[in-house]
């Protein structure tokens, strides 16, 4: 109908006829073959800092520069698991070890998440409160909050609602803040905009704070679940029955250092795997980000 | 394009008579209730010291309905705030805002803005970006969706609906904004610099295509911008604001004839002549303004 998108078009299809299709695709070719040479060398190099790390711990153990009393030995690490594996712990099988300390760490977390997020948005959204509020929830914050631990140990007893409750308040507060920050940070040229095209105080909530504090609060979800992991172990530490706290607090008392650098390779490939899964979450919620900006997780 | 629908404000506030006024009076029409209506606005701002700011002193300003009204005035002397407070975003500190003869209260769905910096939401797509307003006003999802599409490609932006802001020039964004305002059908039009970030052919192709959607549209329009030159070409009015606070010193009915080709208008004598008597009175404003940022720098 107007000038304009000839125009813009013409501009278009200019810039994609020009060059031809074969230079097109070397240039492609080419570059996903760097990207791949890359790929393999960074994967090769790390398998290599894998082997010269676990290698020279073994090899350090048997030349004796090393007392595996203390540090453990690689080899014995694996025995420990294998032992686990096969005959299962002195609590019992080791999946359900597993199984207790996860279930614990992850309604910890989701309990803490949900929380967090909703004190998070209604003290962003309500100044009032934020203001009334903040110094409690400053004060609280300082806290170092694992001493809750024994409390909650008494008045929750040994089984696995302690846990729950240590893991839910570490979470909370990382969640909350940056829920809060989240929220508040959300530009006012936006909130503005979504007014003026007619949006309801929901639609605003949904369309415009939630996906701006999202950012927040998704970078906030990848230190939480190891705090949750943290308060469910620290948890079991306390007094338990069952849980890999309890694996790890046993060897220790037994000076089975094998078996606590066992049970801490179990609670890093959960914390792996959770890690996994929160990246895949994000990268679905802040699919609109510039890639720049999530490509490179560590 | 409708030349004779065009309306020229009759109803200047007394205070501005005085104002250099150039209109052939037998241009103005009869008396009509104007669709927007500033009488003595003033505006004060809480600064982070402690002290207030007057941002607009005593802004009397009415549009009438169809008129295409220019702001211009040096920087920050209160064009945008001008604007917000006509979109019900903010509230005067004294005298009254009145659109469509009611004061306002809040935003009003019969009024579009296109804001000075990028508002479009970066988590929407260039699709979800302009069916937003449809779809918050309730228009069911296919329509809104179907709307989009055509607002889309009659700026210029088609096979960019699955892009995220990001991935747009700063240019294509603002196509994206006039588009999400446009497809609203707004009565009331309000524009903040909308072309200041583009490059001038792109942007004379925007200024044809403002002032036909304009004309399709009917709607009355304030179009706050720095040059002068764009004002004229586009305008019935050019309204000329003091540097800050803000008061209006002049207004100037722009009699160039309708439809106008914004890339010619300018070699029209009337334009240099009204370009001209303008910035007579511009200059001293934008010199005062700049006398003071030299100063509290
Ligand atoms: N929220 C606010 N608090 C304090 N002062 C403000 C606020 N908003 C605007 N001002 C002040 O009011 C004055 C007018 O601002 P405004 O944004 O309306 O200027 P403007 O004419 O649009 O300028 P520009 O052409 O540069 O966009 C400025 O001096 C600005 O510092
Ligand atoms: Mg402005």
């Amino acid at each position: 109908m107007n000038g304009l998108s000839n125009l813009l078009e013409q501009g278009q299809s200019d810039g994609a006829a020009n060059p031809t299709q074969e230079t097109d695709s070397a240039i492609l070719a080419a570059l996903t073959r760097r990207r791949r040479r890359r790929r393999w060398l960074i994967n090769a190099l790390r398998l290599l800092l894998l082997v010269l790390l676990i290698g020279g711990w073994e090899l350090g153990t048997r030349l004796g520069l090393i007392d595996p009393f203390f540090w453990g030995r690689p080899s014995g690490i694996w025995q420990q698991l294998v032992t686990w594996v096969v005959h299962g712990t002195a609590q019992g099988p080791l999946w359900v070890q597993i199984a207790v300390t996860l279930e614990e760490a992850l309604l910890g977390f989701l309990i803490g998440v949900v929380l967090g997020i909703s004190f998070g948005v209604l003290l962003g959204r309500n100044t009032f409160l934020a203001e009334l509020l903040g110094p409690y929830i400053k004060a609280a914050n300082s806290i170092p909050r694992v001493t809750l631990a024994p409390l909650f140990a008494i008045g929750l007893g040994l089984g696995s609602q302690s846990k729950i409750a240590l893991a839910v308040v570490l979470v909370f507060f990382i969640v909350f803040f940056n829920a809060f920050q989240g929220v508040r940070e959300v530009d006012r040229n936006l909130l503005a905009n979504a007014r003026i095209l007619g949006a309801n105080r929901w639609q605003l909530f949904r369309e415009v704070i939630l996906p701006s504090a999202l950012t927040w609060i998704i970078a906030s979800l990848h230190t939480s679940f190891s705090f949750a992991l943290v308060g469910a172990v620290v948890g079991e530490f306390v007094g338990s029955i069952e849980g890999i706290g309890l694996m790890i607090q046993n060897a220790g008392a037994t000076f089975n250092a094998n078996g606590v650098f066992a049970a801490m390779l179990i609670l890093a490939a959960v914390a792996l795997l959770s890690e996994i899964v929160i990246t895949a979450l994000e990268r679905r919620l802040l699919r609109w980000r510039p890639t720049a900006l999530s490509e490179v997780t560590l | 394009m409708q030349d004779s629908q065009r309306k020229i404000s009759p109803s200047l506030s007394p205070a501005l008579h005085s104002a250099a006024q150039e209109a052939p009076s037998d241009r103005l029409p009869k008396e009509s209730t104007p669709v927007i209506e500033l009488r003595r606005v003033t505006k004060r701002f809480l600064t982070p010291g402690g002290q207030t700011y007057t941002a607009l002193r005593d802004l009397s300003l009415t549009v009438a309905p169809g008129e295409f009204c220019a702001l211009i005035g040096p920087t920050g002397c209160g064009k945008s705030t001008t604007l917000s407070l006509i979109a019900g975003l903010d509230t005067p500190s004294a005298g009254s805002v009145l659109v469509m003869g009611e004061e306002v209260h809040g935003t009003d769905p019969r009024i579009g803005y296109v804001f000075q910096t990028d508002a479009v939401f970066p988590w929407k797509n260039v699709l979800s970006n302009v069916a937003a307003g449809p779809l918050f006003r309730g228009v069911p999802k296919r329509e809104a969706l179907e709307r989009a599409r055509a607002w889309i490609a009659r700026v210029g932006l088609a096979g960019f609906e699955d892009r995220y802001p990001h991935q747009l020039s700063g240019g294509m964004r603002k196509r994206v904004a006039l588009a999400q305002t446009f497809i609203n059908e707004p009565q009331i039009l309000l524009m903040d610099e909308p072309f200041s970030a583009l490059d001038v052919q792109t942007r004379t192709l925007m200024e044809n295509e403002l002032l036909q959607l304009w004309s399709a549209l009917s709607a009355s329009v304030v179009f706050v911008t720095h040059d002068l030159e764009e004002a004229i070409a586009l305008a019935d009015r050019v309204c000329v604001l003091t540097a800050g606070p803000a008061t209006v010193k002049g207004i100037y009915t722009i009699d160039l004839p309708r439809p106008r080709n914004v890339a010619e208008i300018r070699f029209d004598p009337r334009f240099v002549q009204l370009y001209h008597d303008i910035w007579e009175d511009l200059r001293d404003e934008v010199m005062i303004s700049y006398e003071r940022a030299k100063q509290s720098s």
